[in-house]
């Protein structure tokens, strides 16, 4: 059995009406995994989501949850906990209630289930607060809450629907860490939904992004960020320039690319002369300064905008053709005063820096 | 807009609250007469509520009343939830808005109506299967179920309709199923709007006189009808302390179910308020 993986999703749809909520999707998702479902609103998360926990049905393909398949387990005896993206509460119990709930659907004797509760209060530090009901916490007790009664049952997979759009950054950035010690401390399976790209970099081992109910790219944030495989995806993660051209020649695993920027770039593969390309590069790649460093990608441009951060300045510099580029120029240097508003410049970036995107 | 008081929305308001409970009053008051002359006044006494103690027949219709009161709302709180359930949960299916307008009917249905139709399908009912056998106590039950199961339907829908399906689902993931789910998680939330149910259900089957009169047999007489074929005789003092007896309960039962109701949204909207807002202990 070993290489067959913990959760196989195979050619899953579901339709609603003429909605097509999620296409044709496979998904492998090995145990002990924490794997961030990543896409814009509408992209169909939430229903990929509640399939895996039983509460939609699937109308085409299948899922197996460690080695079984799940289209005629119902979700009370599915290895899985969901965690709800309201919560989900029960509002007339306590929290020690609400988390021994499902503890007690299991059969486990009392004292085994005090003995739970306490701990898993302590895990997601909330000591003390078990005879509280829902209504007396705030929204990130109670988001704390609703993760000690999705892990009380120890589930292979836990699944997190948005676990942290309700709090504020401060209490999200401590909290991401929090859920990503839990996570590793249980090795348990987590599946995160998100729409945001910096938490989805943030937690994740592997980040799927989904766009109309398809997964675009399956890859580890690093990947995703340096290689996205298309501009939705570079456009998606974080912000990019794009720049177009027609591959004039690929040597000895360089590609020369003609357009408003002849660019010099390191070829992937695939590329041949005639090609037309288009490319992006980060911000923080490309490098902006007075005097001309005589390198390869190497273009003269003028500030257009600029803006000052903290730590950085972002700048938009038009180069030539009128093409934009965005970047980003850390705030260390000394003795060279930053480039200010209007004034012109040389912007270069290494070839290994250029993404081929594959649209 | 001015916050200050509006005299004739005020005086409107006073002229309303009169007509409604100064006939009330004068009757509450006159239940304390002495004289037996209903518009004599002739000193205060409790004698009336005394001899009443001692009236058989009033105490017997009392008993009755309750009993039916007590069976005719549980009933129709068990049915108005099913319904209430059935509406809110069923999605759009066909003929909803059809059915929803049916179940409402019996509300501003005239009771005579109702309760010639009811005596009409008894009657029909018992030549047919032999039962009911003659109507008494079962079929006042059966006939004030009829229209309190709306009542208790409308009231237990609000609640339902804002109800968060989600907890029902979470309580299935953490490995419960129906009717677990439904007596662990569901009623315990709706449980307010239910005893409201329950208790305007219980105030509409003691209060009712006309579809009692229509489906009682001989011996099964209700306290509203005992009133009421009392007063054909003539008003005494001691109509008026019974009436007051009734008013009580029923003030009570309102009273308690527009607390519950008032309470309970009072404090549902407290807890939207707090929402997010901490404080950590
Ligand atoms: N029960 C339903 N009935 C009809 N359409 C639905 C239903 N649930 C979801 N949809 C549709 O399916 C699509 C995907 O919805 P889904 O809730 O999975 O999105 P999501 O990615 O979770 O979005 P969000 O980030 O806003 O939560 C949407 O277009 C939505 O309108
Ligand atoms: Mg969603």
């Amino acid at each position: 059995m070993t290489g067959s993986p913990f959760i196989r999703i195979s050619n899953v749809t579901r339709r609603f009406g003429d909605v097509v909520a999620v296409d044709d999707l496979s998904l492998d998702i090995d145990k002990g995994e924490l794997f961030c479902l990543l896409g814009a609103s509408g992209c169909g998360k939430t229903t990929l989501l509640r399939m895996l926990a039983g509460f939609e049905s699937v109308d085409s393909g299948s899922i197996e949850i460690d080695g079984i398949d799940m289209s005629r387990v119902p979700p009370a005896t599915r290895p899985v906990n969901i965690m709800f993206q309201n919560y989900a509460l029960f509002p007339h119990m306590t929290v020690d209630s609400n988390i021994a709930y499902g503890l007690k659907r299991a059969g486990l004797p009392r004292a085994e289930i005090e003995s739970r509760v306490t701990e898993l209060l302590r895990l997601v530090r909330l000591s003390g607060m078990g005879g509280r009901k829902p209504h007396q916490l705030s929204g990130g007790q109670r988001q704390r809450v609703a993760l000690a009664r999705a892990l009380a049952r120890r589930p292979k997979l836990l699944l997190l629907d948005e676990p942290l759009a309700a709090l504020d950054k401060k209490l999200r950035e401590d909290t991401q860490f929090e859920l990503v010690d839990i996570q590793e401390r249980l090795e348990t399976t987590f599946i995160v939904v998100t729409h945001d790209q910096e938490e989805a970099m943030t937690l994740a081992s592997r980040i799927g992004v989904m766009d109309a109910g398809k997964l675009v790219q399956v890859d580890s944030p690093r990947t995703l960020y340096d290689r996205p495989k298309n501009s939705f995806i570079a456009d998606f993660l974080g912000t990019v320039s794009f720049l177009e051209g027609k591959v004039k020649s690929a040597k000895g695993g360089m590609l020369q690319i003609d357009g408003p920027i002849p660019v010099t770039a390191v070829d992937p593969g695939g590329f041949a002369a005639g090609d037309d390309v288009r490319m992006a590069i980060r911000p923080e790649k490309i490098s902006l300064s007075r005097e001309s460093g005589g390198g390869v990608n190497e273009v003269k441009v003028m500030v257009e905008d600029m803006a000052f951060t903290g730590v950085a300045s972002n700048y938009r510099v038009a180069g030539p053709g009128g093409v934009l580029l965005k970047l980003t120029q850390p705030n260390m240097r000394r003795g060279e005063p930053a480039l200010e508003w209007e004034e012109t410049g040389y912007a270069a970036f290494d070839p290994a820096d250029v993404v081929l995107l594959r649209d | 807009m001015t916050r200050g008081i509006s005299w004739p929305a005020l005086w409107l308001g006073i002229i309303g609250f009169g007509i409604l409970y100064v006939p009330v009053t004068v009757m509450v008051i006159y239940s304390f007469n002495s004289s037996r002359l209903v518009s004599v006044w002739a000193g205060f006494s409790t004698k009336w509520y005394g001899e009443l103690l001692e009236n058989d027949a009033v105490l017997e219709a009392l008993g009755k009343s309750l009993w039916v009161a007590v069976n005719a709302a549980t009933l129709s709180t068990v049915f108005g939830v099913l319904i209430a359930l059935a509406f809110v949960r069923l999605g759009n299916f066909r003929f909803r808005l059809l059915l929803s307008a049916l179940a409402s009917m019996p509300l501003v249905m005239p009771e005579v109506v109702t309760g010639l139709s009811l005596l009409l399908l008894f009657i029909a009912m018992e030549g047919l299967l032999g039962w009911p056998a003659g109507r008494g106590i079962d079929t006042i039950i059966i006939a004030h179920t009829t229209f309190g199961m709306c009542f208790a339907a409308v009231v237990v829908q609000s609640r339902l309709r804002d109800f968060d399906m989600s907890i029902e689902e979470a309580a299935a993931d953490l490995g419960a199923r129906q009717p677990y789910i439904f007596f662990s998680i569901t009623l315990p939330v709706i449980a307010p709007a239910v005893i409201a149910a329950w208790l305007l259900a219980f105030t509409l089957s003691f209060d009712d006189l006309v579809i009692a009169s229509f489906v009682s047999g001989p011996g099964s007489s209700t306290l509203p009808i005992v009133v009421f074929s009392k007063v054909r005789l003539g008003v005494t003092p001691e109509i008026n302390a019974l009436a007051t007896i009734m008013i009580l309960l029923v003030a009570a039962s309102v009273v308690i179910a527009s607390a519950i109701i008032y309470r309970n949204s009072a404090g549902r909207k407290a807890a939207a308020a707090t929402g997010g807002s901490g404080h950590e202990s």
